[in-house]
């Protein structure tokens, strides 16, 4: 009686998103690679690179999306889990640079070289096999995630204290990657990366791949997420979020709850870091500032808390406007206009763009008197969370 | 560990000598109350009496200093917590309503039915006839049946009342803990809720605690008055408010 728990996932909107971003996954690379330079269709690599950033961008806010949005998690320190899933790919394409570095030291990267070090340090055994580093993009914030989330939510460190302390952790990571001896190249990160699985990183064609691959990974990043939010246990993480003692009191261990959304969101930002690093070529400890995190947080409130599309929406819109700001004249003013538009969506559109919309919509529907307004409202399954909160 | 050898006592419910006192303010003072299978007891008493916090400490919400509460005779509930204790079936309407405001009437009662709560039954849960059935029969009992697909925040304050009693029965526990149902409620909605909570005591054993003494009254069980957190009275209704005492501190001359 009930639809499989995929099939349940796809609404009509989910759908419209996942073929959109599909489209230009496949239409932008097309367009890049085989179209003459300098025809008015021909989409410049230095664009497929910048957009295949935005497309990253929106894989990590739609995992904040997911424990925000559905679990009332606020984390701002979403940006470490971020940076350790780049910084696990950056480290796979340093062993792959091998005696083609400054130094041409063929095991040690150059950083290390120039520290004097004469072997590699441990951690960074196994990172010249990919299936190994990929491996590490999910484990290692992951493992992260469970372990700080399991102190956390069993101590029941909730609201703002969690908040506080998600950026303790991103701040206390950013110190730790300045330092030289830590192991990961300091100040200067990691960065002349040369080869990705034995094609060269600067090429077109490699970019237009990693392009499509980021896109294929907001895409199933996107299906995991609806999947979880439209199964039984989106209910319960939208109890947790709306009365947190109450679904105790139904016997529901909800740290156990915060636990999985929390690590699996943590994965998810540090899928869209790997996929970051390649494409902007560098990955340093400034990924784990603060206000990257922050920044990230309001990408999801612009797009609309809570509604998954949204949050993939408003990191394009916002890292748009940003692109298109500093590189102009207005370039010293872009933090108070990002501050601006974050007081003015709080002020005019405290549900976000697509949340906004959404109610819009149904409003717009019940008017017009469509028997199925009700069920359009409950096929979402879910209010809009409280702007309040 | 908290299971013990034989059962202490018959009572579903037992506390004994509990002290509870938060920053040197005894809210708790030797309570002893003993509730028995399949019995409703009504709780009353002045605001401040310790009726909420009892609650609280039967539910694991409120860890008392000093006592001992024994659920169905041998487990200990002082060392359990919240949802260990709503899974051996004690379950809490609370005294403001608590339904999950965003969500509709007949999803607020599939997540109160006492079904497989892990993560992973959850996620991937597929809903089953018997289920949607008990569903069905819940939202008839609180009559709520053409309210079932509105959001529980867009209710009326008595209808998240009966959500809140209909999630009870949803969860089906042994006990049921009822803070203040009648609050607010009109004169028929009140007397309606006094023949659902008898109803439902055919077979669970409650614990309700009102202000509304025709609401008390019509119930006709028996009658615990707490005072400064301790009980001040027991008895039937008719001996409780012709109490001196109870009179003094609680209904007034």
């Amino acid at each position: 009686m009930t639809p499989h728990i995929l099939t349940r996932s796809l609404d009509r909107a989910a759908t419209a998103f996942i073929l959109i971003v599909a489209a230009v996954g496949v239409l932008i690379p097309l367009s890049n690679l085989l179209l003459p330079q300098g025809s008015m269709f021909q989409v410049p690599t230095y664009l497929v690179a910048l957009w295949g950033k935005y497309v990253c961008y929106a894989i990590l806010a739609l995992s904040i999306d997911l424990i925000w949005g559905y679990c009332g998690i606020l984390s701002l320190g979403h940006g470490a889990f971020f940076a350790l899933g780049g910084y696990a790919m950056g480290m796979y394409l340093m062993r792959q640079i091998g005696s083609r570095g400054v130094y041409g030291n063929p095991i040690l990267p150059d950083f290390m070289v120039f520290l004097n070090w004469d072997k590699l340090p441990w951690y960074w055994y196994g990172f010249d096999k990919f299936a190994f580093a990929a491996l590490m993009v999910l484990l290692v914030p992951g493992l992260l995630a469970f372990c700080f989330g399991w102190l956390a939510f069993r101590s029941r460190v909730t609201g703002v204290y969690l908040s506080i302390i998600t950026q303790a952790m991103t701040y206390a990571l950013l110190l730790a990657f300045f330092r030289n001896d830590f192991g990961f190249g300091g100040n200067n990160g990691l960065t002349d990366f040369k080869d990705i699985l034995g094609f060269n990183v600067q090429a077109e064609g490699t970019r237009a791949a990693l392009f499509l691959l980021s896109c294929l990974a907001l895409i199933i990043g996107f299906l995991i997420c609806r999947t979880i939010v439209t199964s039984k246990l989106g209910k319960v993480l939208i109890a947790v979020r709306d009365a947190e003692s109450r679904t105790r009191f139904l016997g529901y261990r909800v740290e156990s709850y915060k636990l999985f959304v929390f690590t699996l969101s943590a994965c998810m930002a540090g899928v869209a870091g790997a996929l970051y690093v390649p494409q902007v070529g560098i990955i340093n400890p400034s990924e784990f500032a603060p206000a990257n995190s922050i920044e990230a947080v309001i990408w999801v409130a612009v797009g609309g808390r809570g509604t998954l599309i949204g949050a993939a929406l408003g990191a394009v819109v916002v890292n748009y406007a940003k692109t298109f700001f500093t590189s102009g004249p207005l370039a010293p003013y872009w933090l108070f206009m990002l501050g601006a538009l974050f007081i003015l969506v709080t002020l005019l559109l405290p549900k976000g763009i697509v949340g906004t919309f959404n109610s819009w919509w149904e409003t717009s529907k019940a008017t017009n008197g469509s028997p199925d307004a009700d069920s359009a409202a409950r096929e979402d399954g879910v209010g809009a969370p409280n702007p309040a909160e | 560990m908290n299971v013990m050898d034989t059962r202490a006592t018959s009572a579903m419910l037992y506390l004994d000598g509990v002290h509870v006192s938060f920053d040197g303010f005894h809210a708790i003072n030797n309570l002893s109350l003993a509730l028995e299978p399949g019995e409703m007891r009504a709780i009353i008493g002045p605001n401040g009496a310790g009726k909420t916090t009892m609650m609280d400490i039967i539910t694991g919400k409120t860890k008392p200093d000093e006592g001992t509460v024994l659920f169905d005779g041998t487990v200990d509930l002082t060392r359990l917590d919240e949802t260990r204790i709503a899974e051996l079936g004690i379950g809490r309407k609370f005294q403001k309503p608590t339904v999950f405001e965003s969500q509709t009437v007949q999803d607020n009662l599939l997540l109160a039915l006492n079904v497989d709560h892990s993560v992973r039954g959850t996620l991937f849960w597929r809903g089953s006839k018997a289920e949607s059935e008990r569903i069905d029969k819940v939202l008839e009992t609180i009559r709520l049946t053409d309210a079932r697909n509105r959001l529980a925040g867009s209710l009326s304050h008595g209808q998240k009342q009966w959500l809140e009693i209909g999630m009870l029965l949803a969860q089906d526990p042994k006990v049921l803990l009822v803070d203040e149902p009648v609050a607010g409620m009109t004169d028929v909605e009140t007397h309606l809720t006094a023949e659902l909570l008898k109803e439902i005591n055919k077979n669970h054993t409650i614990m309700v605690v009102e202000h509304d003494m025709t609401f008390v009254r019509e119930l006709g069980v028996k009658v615990t008055c707490l005072h400064e957190g301790t009980v001040l009275a027991e008895g039937s209704i008719d001996q409780v408010s012709s109490n001196e005492r109870v009179v003094e501190v609680y209904l007034g001359r």
